[in-house]
């Protein structure tokens, strides 16, 4: 595969020079020191690596990073705004929703997608979008509540 | 890295592995030092204490005679009121950095955000045994409450010094003192300026008793928080310096598998990689993680494996024959008076794994001969010693730093990639590091040691326990007497040869242990025709553990759990580590069918004082749930040396889907010490559900993990 010379990253073009077939992953934390995005398992099961792809929850850590060169790449660093937290990662604080917080990232990116496509999701509809991110430390029923509460502070805005 | 004998002891043991020597030199210059003038305040502790935070027992080697008394902990608060504690117990999920800064907060009456933790660097902070055992809430709690108090005193006194009047007329509020009744005061920060003064805890210095606190027993949320959900906090994994490359090890094809021939030419000539073949260690660098995967699939190695090795199908038969005092098979142990019924019974618990989510990882840096390794590791001050010894340098050459870790559950004890990732950085020259894939972490980490335990018991038609025999083979001792009053009683833990690598895990043998003698007494129950809660209650006398099942069983709605085909209510309890806990659950399965569903649960915990509500209740939910896994579904399955389901594609923990509704009633004894939390609350759910799905199907699960396909008739 290809070099790859710059990628989008939170609405940043940025540069890099780095062979095509290394994962997502590895390039955000290791060349760009985006490390918020996490290695949890490197197949796809545990959802720690999540980030959006074009809006949509990719798993970083089986993407190669030649497959994003003309994507929009959003990480856990891009959802601060101006020093403000997100009203998810507010939601998170709150709610208590973590304890390693390893899987933090994963899960809010996760929910931040999910709440783009559905503003009001019923349990369900959470378990169902979320079913692919572990929490080993077991905050799931936390971090249920803490979605529903980000996506009422969204939508009062 | 193969199951060795010494891996194998008595896993509470094995929490307690010697270490060096530490000798703190108590030169005072070294305590201002690093942040300069102002009060220093140490807690010291024998020697031999400060070892036995893993849970009883062992002296430290040499002194004989008097012990040396060495420093656990200490803090300095400096010219700018900054106030910074110092320990070695290291933080991976339990929020111990949280509790710990309200335990301080607490008794200098200081702001949090004035104080920080520095934990778990075996540079800055004291010698400490590990984070485990549920220690660091009884020991470093209390002793950090001592260090602030005596703070707070030494405060006081330099005040009265200052405003020239008596102690009895100030007061200390959001660092500062005033004196009474005036809007006069002085910061903490204007009282040390210029001071050096050290001091230690002596039996004199009074802490607040916990009715009184203020900001110990609040949920204070999280102190470094918004760090989390910011993806800013640098976990072990994280840590990057100027240079560094990026190391991985070939592995052997199968557990007691020796190389036969190897051949590195190919890894060699790739770009920017170097190979290490140092005995049996065979490892690479390289520029970035692909580069070094592909340097490693590259190197030709030939392994001699041993046939027959054990399985995971033969795994009980082989715990049992190869143990090293077998007691008798429970058919032939005692007799059966008239008026009695009799019960003999076999359980097992499979292997299971950590599987932290932030798998072990080290990054490592030699400078002039100086090692410092960065890594997630609940034994800092041990893996020390490990690289010591591995590298034959002093210890004081090596430093090892735990930045809050990605969760640990017991299992990570040992320095693997800290070891891995410090010879790779020796010869490339540059800092590496390593992180393990999850496959290595299923593999070369090491698991909750399987066991099998044998009860032999009897009751009296009126429900009286009259006779209890207990053998654990294998999976340890924590949590192995029974708390139910019974007059002839035995419990006895069997070392046996384990077929694989294993150690500590969150609660331990609590939950085996559990699991036998809370179904076994749910069996008792029915021989006698007796509710679950009526049976326990009968044979029962202690009284917290009565508490937490009544205040459990209320929450829950027992009396009118009514478990009906399919449907199934049960209840279990115990007590360990200073926790007492119930739990009773809901649960749907069929007899015939192809799932078990838990509904509802809900537990009751009580350890003492509550130190934060909050975060309390997340541990006993989170062990809960981690609970779940063991009881439901996770097992390593292995045979001829290899784990077969090294995936969490095919070795399941609990996901959102699997979560019932939970309830967890906290019970807060302000007039009892705080014990540590984050372990006991795992050991009810196992037993509880076991119970429930008999209930439901008359079915007795007796192993875990309990699988729907035992539903089958």
């Amino acid at each position: 595969m290809p070099r790859i010379t710059e990628l989008n990253v939170n609405g940043t073009r940025v540069h890099v020079d780095v062979d095509g077939q290394r994962t997502l992953l590895s390039v955000l934390r290791d060349d760009l020191d985006l490390t918020g995005t996490k290695y949890g398992c490197g197949e796809g099961q545990c959802g720690a690596c999540t980030v959006l792809l074009d809006g949509s929850p990719t798993r970083s850590c089986i993407t190669p990073v030649g497959s994003t060169s003309h994507k929009s790449i959003s990480t856990i660093e891009g959802l601060e705004q101006n020093g403000k937290l997100h009203p998810l990662q507010e939601a998170f604080l709150r709610r208590g929703a973590m304890q390693c917080a390893y899987c933090t990232s994963g899960m809010i990116m996760t929910s931040y997608a999910l709440l783009q496509k559905k503003p009001n999701p019923s349990d369900a509809e959470i378990v169902q979008a979320m079913n692919g991110n572990i929490c080993r430390c077991g905050t799931y029923l936390r971090i249920i509540a803490a979605i529903k509460e980000g996506a009422q502070a969204l939508g009062a805005k | 890295m193969n199951a060795t004998p010494e891996m194998n002891l008595e896993p509470e043991r094995y929490e307690l592995q010697e270490s060096p020597l530490y000798h703190f030199d108590l030169d005072r210059r070294q305590f201002f030092k690093l942040l300069g003038s102002g009060v220093v305040v140490l807690f010291f502790v024998e020697a031999a204490i400060a070892q036995e935070s893993g849970g009883g027992g062992g002296g430290r080697r040499g002194g004989g005679g008097q012990r040396p008394m060495e420093v656990s902990a200490w803090l300095h608060i400096g010219e700018d009121g900054t106030v910074t504690v110092f320990t070695g117990k290291a933080e991976m999920g339990q929020n111990i950095r949280t509790s710990l800064t309200q335990a301080v907060a607490e008794e200098l009456h200081t702001p949090v955000e004035s104080i920080r933790m520095v934990m778990a660097d075996t540079e800055l902070t004291p010698y400490d045994a590990g984070t485990f055992g549920s220690r660091t809430t009884p020991d470093m709690g209390s002793q950090l409450h001592k260090v602030a108090a005596a703070a707070r005193e030494a405060l006081m006194d330099l005040a009265a010094e200052h405003f020239k009047v008596d102690r009895a007329t100030l007061v200390v509020a959001d660092g500062k003192i005033s004196k009474n009744g005036t809007k006069e005061s002085v910061t903490f920060g204007e009282l040390t300026k210029g001071q050096k003064i050290l001091q230690s805890v002596t039996a004199a210095t009074v802490v607040t008793p916990a009715k009184d606190w203020k900001i110990a027993g609040t949920s204070l949320p999280k102190v470094n928080g918004r760090d989390f959900v910011t993806g800013k906090h640098k976990y072990p994994s994280d840590m990057k310096l100027p240079g560094m490359l990026f190391g991985k090890v070939l592995r052997p094809a199968a557990f007691e598998a020796t190389l036969a021939s190897l051949d590195t030419k190919l890894a060699e000539a790739m770009d920017g990689v170097t190979v290490v073949h140092d005995g049996n260690f065979v490892g690479v660098t390289a520029s970035d993680v692909l580069q070094a995967a592909h340097a490693v699939d590259a190197i030709k190695a030939d392994w001699t494996t041993p046939t027959g090795q054990p399985s995971s199908q033969t795994l009980f038969d082989y715990l049992r024959k190869n143990a090293q005092n077998p007691a008798p098979p429970p058919s032939l142990i005692g007799e059966t008076p008239d008026g009695e019924h009799r019960l003999a019974q076999t359980y097992t618990v499979a292997y299971i794994a950590h599987t932290p989510l932030e798998t072990r990882a080290a990054v490592a840096d030699w400078k002039d001969g100086k090692l410092t390794v960065w890594t997630g590791s609940q034994r800092p001050f041990g893996i020390r010693s490990d690289l010591a010894s591995a590298f034959g340098i002093p210890e004081a050459s090596v430093r090892v730093i735990v930045p809050d870790t990605g969760s640990g559950y017991g299992g990570k004890h040992t320095g693997e990639t800290a070891i891995e990732a410090a010879r790779l950085a020796k010869a490339a020259g540059k800092p590496v590091k390593v992180m393990w894939t999850r496959e290595e972490e299923f593999t070369w980490a090491y698991f909750r040691p399987a066991g099998v335990i044998d009860i032999t018991s009897r009751v009296k038609n009126d429900g009286t326990l009259t006779y209890w025999d207990f053998h654990n083979y294998n999976s340890g001792n924590s949590g192995i007497s029974s708390p139910y009053d019974i007059p002839d009683q035995h419990s006895e833990f069997h070392q046996t040869r384990a077929p694989l690598r294993s150690g500590s895990y969150r609660g331990l043998a609590a939950t085996a242990n559990h699991f036998a003698r809370e179904v076994n007494m749910d069996e008792l129950a029915a021989l006698v025709k007796m509710g679950p809660l009526e049976f326990r209650l009968k044979n029962l006398k202690n009284e917290r553990l009565r508490a937490v099942l009544e205040t459990a069983t209320k929450a829950f709605g027992w009396s009118d759990a009514k478990s009906s085909s399919g449907h199934g209510y049960g209840l279990a309890c115990g007590t360990e580590k200073g926790g007492y806990l119930a739990t009773c659950v809901e649960v749907l399965a069929e007899l015939g069918g192809d799932s078990i569903t838990v509904v509802r649960a809900v537990s009751a915990f009580e350890c003492g004082a509550v130190v934060n509500p909050d975060h309390l209740k997340n541990q006993v939910e989170g062990a809960l749930v981690m609970g779940l896994g063991g009881a439901l579904s996770e097992a390593i399955e292995f045979s001829n040396g290899k784990i077969e389901n090294p995936h969490l594609a095919n070795y399941r923990v609990p996901r959102f889907r699997d979560m019932p509704k939970i309830e967890v009633v906290l019970m807060d004894r302000k007039d009892l010490p705080s014990a540590g939390a984050g372990e006991s609350p795992i050991m009810g759910i196992a037993p509880a559900i076991s119970n429930a799905i008999f209930a439901a199907t008359g079915i007795r699960m007796r192993s875990m993990p309990m699988r729907p396909d035992g539903l089958k008739i």
